[in-house]
């Protein structure tokens, strides 16, 4: 890729990931949360890389990472809904913490929570995704 | 009554286009517009005449709402057709790898 | 108090896959061992819950949404009868198998992704059978397509690709007509619970397409089960997987996503009407035939065993199909239970000796390299443990006794009969006949002819640990047949039965009204 796209994406992707970042806080408030904001961040990572263009090895490593963080970030969700099996109510899936006040950002109980790490789960499984097709393809060429 | 009748005739396009395709990729689209088709028509169904997003407002709580359950339903099902997507383009990408070709006629290993 | 219990069997698959995904990187050897404890645990507490025999059906409800004003408004699990049984059955065939696959899976890498892969299509199949909410069915039943996809084509060699190419394909079909479905009964329905929704329907306004919604959802169903006009992909998918996963499919998938979604739907949502009942059954007697005749000239092992799972499962539909047409006639409710108790008494068998077949075709395959009837023969000498066992399913799948099919095709015969079906009755009767010549052929070709001529390497027993889980099985097949004891039936078929032919207590004790 040319430079002007390069240093475009450059400066876009950060904005991209912040605001997917914003639409994952706000996903108990606004439309939106954990899976559109997900995929709000994995478009981040696929923007550079489709601009910056990366080595194969560097792209299995990559993808690696990427299902590792996908696994850890699945289990926390499950331990989540299990916690309130464990300490709360003794009800799975149960909402225990407090629900503070309607319309504030700290409020709504563990939602918030699920949100975030469905929001890294879908953010790095479409990374996967993207990142197993990409090898997939550069297998079939060589 | 005409916007849930196209779904349908979208949903049939989509299913008219995996049976007749011979092309791998042509298919993997049929089968995406046979899944987009239904996500519309849940889409609509929820649809209610001069609704607002259903997000409660303090202020003003007896609005006409659309309903929310079948946008939570669409949310659902776009996650399991990406998922469905992907493992299908995997499988083609992989096909193309070993037979070299995209038309589904000249990949007839197993019969009987 | 809510049995806490019934979310841990969809809860433990989950985690023990994505465990097994992460340890498995960085120890290798592991994860057999955790999918292995994975199962143990899902087999104890189904097992537990079946047998604690507490109030049925038990409802869980997922948050701790409670009913307002007796509309139920979470996601409800519901453990009865009928899902308890088919529970146990999963988690059963699903330890053998990975028993099974400790030594089978040696020949595959990438071991952490085959025993994940294994523990989410059982998470799946358990959430399916659990859940009391149509929309949770189809998220659950494509989490188990999408790990069943997967394991189809683990060998990643042109056969196993083309297979799952077409199992995928019709896959997707089925999944987006299951879902316009649940859109049309969301839109006449207006609520998502299974019992919720019969109590709408119960109460005079359908709605203009309740036929349609009736159809397409046979027809996705249909497809995941197999029946016969939408059988296309199952010979191809079942033969190419790997031999356990062939065992998990054809024994546990096809039931739990496919039959038993069928019958809990036709039995517990719709109110049964003739013609459906009617349409069920034919569809049921002709997979029955066409797949036993389909079956005859097959000389690849698993093709020949795939087909026989179409017949087989044709049974289960069609004695479903009776136990419906008599309940919608209003006459004979007692004929109408046995039909209804043959059939999930078959569905059992069928789970034990067909997933026991698969494991013995494994087992030939692992050993003399070949899956052709005529590339082998003489293999009871070399291979007594297989012989032996093979032999006690081929006789099950027959129904001779005192093997657990025999009592089961009985019922379903004596049903038929009972219930002026005479055509149906001697139908079954003569597939059975069938099904028996054509397993003679399976035994004589595979393990009592002469030895073929150009034989190169010496053939040895498996492995104990795919000797222990076929033996396993063979003796379940003998010991089901203690189902047909009138004392053991009633405590574990007849509560299978009640549940689905008591119009209104299922969705009664939902709803709590």
């Amino acid at each position: 890729m040319t430079v002007i796209v390069k240093k475009t994406t450059q400066l876009i992707a950060g904005i991209i990931f912040l605001y997917g970042i914003y639409i994952i806080l706000h996903g108990h408030l606004t439309p939106g949360g954990g899976f559109a904001g997900g995929v709000i961040l994995a478009g981040s990572f696929i923007l550079l890389i489709l601009a910056w263009g990366s080595d194969f090895l560097h792209l299995v490593r990559e993808e690696q990472g990427s299902t590792l963080y996908e696994n850890l970030a699945i289990l926390v969700v499950l331990f989540l809904a299990l916690s309130g099996l464990l300490a709360g109510v003794n009800v799975f899936f149960a909402n225990w913490l407090p629900h503070g006040t309607p319309g504030e950002l700290l409020s709504a109980g563990i939602l918030p929570l699920y949100n975030i790490f469905v929001g890294i789960e879908v953010a790095a499984s479409i990374l996967t995704i993207f990142l197993a097709l990409i090898i997939f393809k550069e297998e079939v060429l060589k | 009554m005409t916007v849930y009748l196209l779904c349908f005739i979208l949903f049939l396009t989509g299913l008219y286009g995996v049976i007749t395709r011979r092309n791998l990729i042509k298919i993997a689209i049929s089968l995406s517009v046979m899944e987009f088709s239904t996500f519309l028509f849940l889409a609509l169904v929820g649809y209610r005449e001069g609704g607002v997003a259903p997000i409660v407002d303090t202020a003003d709580p007896v609005k006409t709402y659309v309903d929310p359950l079948p946008q939570a339903l669409v949310l659902t099902a776009i996650v399991i057709g990406l998922a469905t997507t992907a493992m299908l383009m995997a499988v083609i990408i992989r096909i193309y790898r070993k037979y070299g070709t995209f038309d589904i006629r000249e990949i007839k290993n197993l019969r009987g | 108090m809510m049995n806490p219990l019934i979310p841990l069997l969809v809860a433990i698959p989950l985690a023990g896959a994505f465990l097994t995904m992460i340890v498995g990187r960085f120890i290798t050897g592991i994860p057999r061992y955790m999918a292995l404890t994975t199962l143990l645990a899902t087999a104890f507490i189904s097992f537990w819950l079946l047998l604690a025999g507490e109030a049925s059906p038990s409802v869980y409800i997922a948050g701790g949404w409670e009913p307002v004003n007796g509309v139920p408004i979470g996601i409800h699990l519901v453990h009865d009868g009928f899902s308890g049984l088919v529970l146990c059955i999963i988690s059963l065939i699903g330890l053998l198998s990975v028993i099974y696959s400790i030594s089978y899976m040696a020949w595959y890498t990438s071991e952490n992704f085959f025993y994940a892969l294994f523990c989410l299509m059982i998470a799946g199949m358990n959430g399916v059978v659990l859940s009391g909410d149509i929309f949770n069915i189809f998220v659950f039943l494509e989490i188990s397509a999408i790990s069943s996809y997967a394991l189809v084509a683990f060998g990643v060699e042109k056969n196993e690709l083309e297979a799952t190419l077409k199992y995928q394909v019709l896959g997707a079909v089925a999944s987006f007509m299951i879902l316009f479905a649940i859109t049309f009964i969301y839109w006449s329905a207006k609520t998502l619970n299974i019992a919720d929704i019969r109590s709408a329907f119960s109460t005079g306004d359908r709605g203009s397409h309740y036929v349609l919604i009736q159809v397409l959802l046979l027809t996705g169903f249909g497809l995941k089960a197999a029946i016969i006009p939408f059988h296309a992909w199952l010979p191809d998918a079942h033969s190419s997987a790997p031999s356990p996963i062939s065992a998990m499919l054809s024994g546990v998938l096809i039931k739990a996503v496919g039959i038993y979604v069928i019958i809990r739907l036709f039995f517990n949502m719709f109110v049964i009407t003739e013609g459906m009942s009617v349409l069920i059954a034919t569809l049921g007697a002709l997979s029955m035939a066409a797949g036993v005749f389909l079956a005859i000239g097959q000389w690849d092992i698993k093709r020949l065993l795939a087909y026989h799972s179409i017949s087989q499962m044709g049974y289960v539909i069609m004695s479903a199909g009776i136990g419906m047409t008599l309940m919608a006639r209003g006459i004979r409710p007692d004929v109408a239970a046995l039909a209804i108790t043959g059939g999930i008494f078959h569905m059992v068998n069928h789970a034990a000796f067909k997933g026991l077949l698969f494991l013995n075709a494994g087992a030939i395959e692992y050993s003399v390299g070949t899956r052709d009837l005529h590339e082998m023969g003489g293999l009871a000498k070399s291979m007594p443990v297989t012989s032996a066992t093979s032999f006690a399913a081929s006789l099950s799948i027959s129904g001779i006794p005192p093997f657990n099919g025999f009592f089961s095709k009985l019922i379903i015969i004596v049903a038929a009969v009972m219930g002026r079906f005479y055509l149906l009755a001697a139908l079954a009767a003569l597939v059975s006949i069938i099904t028996l010549a054509s397993f003679m052929k399976f035994q004589r070709y595979a393990f009592y002819n002469r030895e073929p001529d150009n034989i190169r390497k010496e053939i040895k027993e498996v492995p104990a640990p795919m000797l222990l889980s076929m033996i396993t099985l063979a003796v379940v097949c003998l010991l089901l047949s203690l189902l047909a004891l009138p004392g053991v039936r009633d405590s574990v078929l007849t509560p299978a039965t009640e549940i689905l032919m008591d119009q209104m207590k299922y969705s009664s004790q939902i709803t709590g009204i």
